[in-house]
């Protein structure tokens, strides 16, 4: 029953995995995949394995795939540029072949009865496996440790960085910012946060100068870029709309509206 | 138990034309575990068709291969990510430059 709720949903997924752009989304249909399967597991009497699928497939190994897929970057999706003329239509024939021939061969063939795993699994599937993996796959085994080991010590070696120059320490860096501001005058503190002198401290709000104008170095340059840094107009808006829900009438505070009027003065000229 | 092995040999399929079609590296990786997936869904078949165990510790072998060599591939993908800006296999088809 699993069985047939399962299968049409992994081919889905894993069919989903050929056409999908964004790497992100082939992660999450494996994902898909990947449970389903230790379910299968489960119902093929195999706990163990159901454990170990869960565990190490879908906990560590689909997580270090999307721990890389961060490092790269999400955004990049697969060029649709076939470098090889055909490629795709030859591969898609060769899998329709390879695809029908195993099926076609396991049609023709008759798997017998099902011998089944209670026998085997007497005393337990962990306990059982443990006697076979020690007893007879023993060297197996113990060549397994030195693979891991060898394949951690080469994730270290490929992963290790050499520093070409030395670090920058405090005093050079410092130096460096009062030389940039020598020669091209280039402020040596850090930029003003945004939020300041301003009416509301989220980060898409600039920050007063005193003279009243507003800093562009105080907002991201990301949000500058897609516009959504909030205007003064915009804030002055609120502030009437504050004002109309307190019952305040806007001319028996003169330094508020003041205030505000001056922001929108000074936000109108910066455009 | 013969739809189970038809299944794996679909899933099997699948992840060879994914190999020969996808252009990013980590997803033709993708594919490249989900070949080994089918893999061990046919072992854990087989050994509840045939009623040992041997079946299940050789899909549990596969797993461990799997995870060193998921390991080592990924880092390989990060260190030409590193020196070319691209995850794209078409990009390293010249391993010197």
């Amino acid at each position: 029953m699993a069985f047939w709720i399962l299968a049409p949903l992994m081919v889905v997924a894993a069919l989903g995995l050929l056409f999908v752009r964004k790497a992100v989304h082939a992660a999450l249909l494996l994902a898909v995949v990947m449970i389903s399967l230790a379910v299968l597991y489960a119902v093929l009497e195999a706990p163990f394995l159901f454990a170990v699928q869960i565990i190490v497939y879908t906990g560590a190994i689909l997580m270090l795939f999307l721990f890389v897929l961060m490092l790269i970057g999400v955004d990049a999706s697969d060029s649709v540029v076939e470098t090889i003329r055909g490629q795709r239509a030859m591969a898609a024939v060769a899998g329709l072949v390879l695809g029908s021939v195993l099926v076609i061969g396991l049609a023709q063939i008759s798997l017998g009865t099902v011998v089944g795993l209670d026998e085997a699994n007497n005393g337990g599937n962990i306990e059982a496996l443990a006697n076979v993996l020690f007893s007879r796959y023993v060297f197996a085994f113990e060549a397994t440790s030195a693979l891991l080991i060898t394949a951690a010590i080469g994730a270290m070696v490929l992963a290790h960085r050499e520093r070409l120059e030395p670090k920058e320490g405090q005093a050079a860096l410092a130096a460096r910012r009062f030389q940039d501001y020598a020669t091209s005058g280039k402020h040596p503190g850090p930029l003003p946060a945004p939020g300041v002198y301003a009416r509301h401290n989220a980060v898409d709000t600039p920050a007063l100068l005193p003279d009243g104008t507003a800093s562009e170095a105080s907002v991201s340059r990301v949000l500058a870029a897609r516009g959504t840094v909030r205007s003064a107009p915009a804030m002055v808006d609120d502030i009437t709309e504050v004002q109309r829900q307190l019952g305040v009438d806007a001319a028996s505070t003169p330094e508020t509206s003041g205030k505000a009027g001056a922001t929108a003065h000074t936000e109108e000229e910066a455009r | 138990m013969n739809e189970y092995v038809v299944l794996s040999s679909i899933l099997f399929t699948i992840g060879c034309v994914g190999v020969l079609t996808r252009r990013n590296a980590i997803v033709v990786f993708m594919c490249v575990e989900l070949m080994l997936n089918a893999c061990n869904l046919a072992f854990v078949a087989f050994a509840r068709q045939h009623g040992n165990l041997d079946g299940q510790i050789a899909a549990f072998f596969v797993m461990v291969v799997a995870a060193a060599e998921v390991v080592i591939g990924l880092a390989i993908i990060m260190t030409i990510f590193r020196t070319r800006r691209s995850a794209s296999v078409d990009d390293a088809s010249l391993l010197k430059y």
